[in-house]
């Protein structure tokens, strides 16, 4: 079959040559995938700043598929179906699926306990290939998958997998009370998804930071905020400060992750020695700009082992850090109903679509912010008419 | 928000703390930051003791986390460690998560592994087209001033730093 197959730090191959996968417990499934994107973490592992991820392996989170085979344990899932997929494998039964915090569940990655497993996301989240391929092995078919309710367009289907709840959860996670000012940093796809839910949750005043004037105005258009190129400011945390009555704002929400830039010194350790995960400039932002007693929502993606940050503001503003990986299958009823009732629009993220047999290149553009990237689609070759 | 209250536990709890004065008193279910991305249902107080998948056949090397018994019921199946690297991640697995040396060693083991790629891909006849897998063709697309000047300024360097190290010795 057609796969992505990782062949180092900025480098990957389309190949048709790979191994379909098989059913290896008896609650796995087999998908063949309709769609699947490209997301901003995965690029944490093309970038080499992930560790254990191996030579050979498919990447891919973020994807929809019909099933083509289940194993002789699972009940709910039948051939045919077309099915959204969470990227996060969760067995349903651990005490931590059991209070739906299906992004941690602790049956699904031997390698690390400090993650569930994941879709084609390295050996640090379970050693599973991703759906950036015609074929994915899906195991706990019986609670992830979730059918994709009728007249649902596809494309809304495949930005449920981890986008829209990861940014509707950053907002969650944020306790945003009416009239609350949240400041998200990150104009990625996630930074732009939490901004939008923001709203849901009654924020008085929504500021998105970043430093690609071409994603601050979608941004602004998108998620109807305000929006702010940092690189135009002498220092993000005063401008941000002064624009809160000089307190400081309700809610920070760090959408960027290790690979953030504003810190040369950040970026010599963390990104060229490997002496921390990446550059957690973001982090240190949001501790900085949120007011005391504030929150700080986490759902940038940081590798171990470990990475710099002001914990002494952190102590003394008496700051709330909320961080999860998103529990996709609690919200996705609620995401379903947004998203049928019109009133969030996944797939406006969706900038390309871009057949998978030219994935190289559509990392490269993502990896680059070429051509006005948001978010590429990949289109497997067999499911262009699915 | 609904609270959970296991009639065992209680029972633990009471008679340990029977004697303590003020035990309790002021404890507010409200207050939890958990809340709503937790459900507290007692799940956590099950311990290990839940109901298991049943286990996946073990047909491939798989390491687990020294901060777990065992490994977990299901596991990926991608790129079973091999060779130096191989050997190198067998001996990350040996420390903790929490240790520093754990992730360095897997970071070496990544390096190696790259290697080991490269020569994978001669021994079975391919020649990996760099060109095509760095996606350069896009940054000539889109990107082609800032791409080739990039390439020029490294180019150069290279040149530099050759002709450097092959100067003859006056």
């Amino acid at each position: 079959m057609l796969a992505m197959n990782f062949r180092g730090p900025f480098r990957i191959r389309a190949d048709r040559n790979r191994p379909e996968p098989k059913i290896e417990h008896p609650y796995d499934a087999i998908v063949q995938v309709t769609r699947s994107l490209i997301c901003g973490s995965d690029l944490h592992l093309y970038h080499g700043l992930v560790p254990d991820t191996r030579v050979g392996m498919t990447f891919g989170h973020e994807f929809t598929g019909v099933v083509v085979e289940v194993g002789s344990g699972v009940q709910k899932l039948k051939v045919g179906d077309h099915v959204l997929v969470p990227f996060n494998i969760a067995c349903g039964s651990c005490p931590f699926c059991k209070q739906e915090l299906y992004g941690n569940c602790h049956e699904s990655n031997p390698e690390a306990t400090a993650s569930a497993g994941f879709f084609g996301y390295a050996h640090i989240a379970g050693g599973y290939d991703g759906g950036q391929a015609e074929y994915v092995r899906v195991p706990y078919a019986d609670v992830g998958p979730t059918l994709i309710p009728e007249g649902m367009d596809i494309e809304d289907a495949v930005m449920l997998t981890d986008v829209t709840p990861t940014g509707y959860q950053a907002a969650e996670m944020g306790g945003i009370q009416q009239g609350d000012t949240v400041v998200v940093f990150g104009a990625g796809p996630i930074g732009i998804m939490a901004a939008r839910c923001a709203w849901l949750f009654g924020a008085g005043r929504v500021i998105v930071i970043d430093h690609l004037e071409y994603r601050l105005e979608f941004a602004r258009n998108y998620a109807f905020c305000e929006a702010y190129n940092f690189k135009e400011m002498d220092d993000p945390v005063v401008f941000l400060k002064k624009a809160t009555d000089w307190l400081g704002a309700d809610v920070c929400i760090d959408a960027v992750g290790c690979d953030a830039v504003g810190s040369t010194i950040q970026d010599i350790i963390g990104k060229q020695l490997l002496m921390e995960a990446g550059n957690a400039t973001a982090f240190h932002w949001a501790i900085n700009s949120v007011k005391k007693g504030g929150i700080v929502s986490v759902v940038g993606v940081y590798g171990p082992p470990w990475n710099l940050a002001p914990l002494g503001s952190l102590m003394n503003k008496g700051i709330t850090v909320r961080a999860n990986q998103a529990s996709v299958k609690r919200l996705l009823p609620k995401l379903i109903e947004h998203v049928m009732a019109g009133r969030l629009n996944p797939k406006g993220l969706i900038s390309h679509r871009i057949p998978l047999e030219d994935i190289s290149d559509a990392y490269r553009m993502f990896s680059a912010k070429l051509d006005g990237m948001i978010k590429p689609l990949l289109i497997p070759p067999r499911a262009v008419t699915a | 928000m609904e609270r959970y209250i296991d009639p065992e536990m209680d029972r633990r709890i009471a008679d340990t703390v029977k004697n303590i004065p003020g035990w309790g008193m002021d404890a507010d279910p409200e207050n939890d930051p958990t809340y709503p991305m937790k459900k507290r249902n007692g799940a956590d107080y099950e311990r290990i003791h839940y109901e298991k998948a049943p286990q996946q056949p073990v047909n491939i090397p798989v390491f687990h986390s020294i901060e777990r018994p065992g490994i977990t019921r299901v596991f990926g199946t991608s790129t079973p460690p091999s060779g130096l690297s191989g050997l190198i991640r067998k001996q990350a697995f040996k420390s903790s998560e929490a240790k520093g040396t754990h992730w360095m060693t897997l970071v070496l083991a990544d390096k190696v592994n790259v290697v080991e790629g490269v020569i994978e891909d001669l021994k079975n006849g391919i020649f990996p087209n760099f060109v095509a897998e760095l996606g350069w063709k896009a940054e000539w697309q889109y990107n082609r001033k800032k791409f080739v000047t990039r390439i020029a300024v490294k180019a150069l360097v290279v040149a530099a730093v050759v002709g450097w190290l092959t100067r003859k010795k006056k």
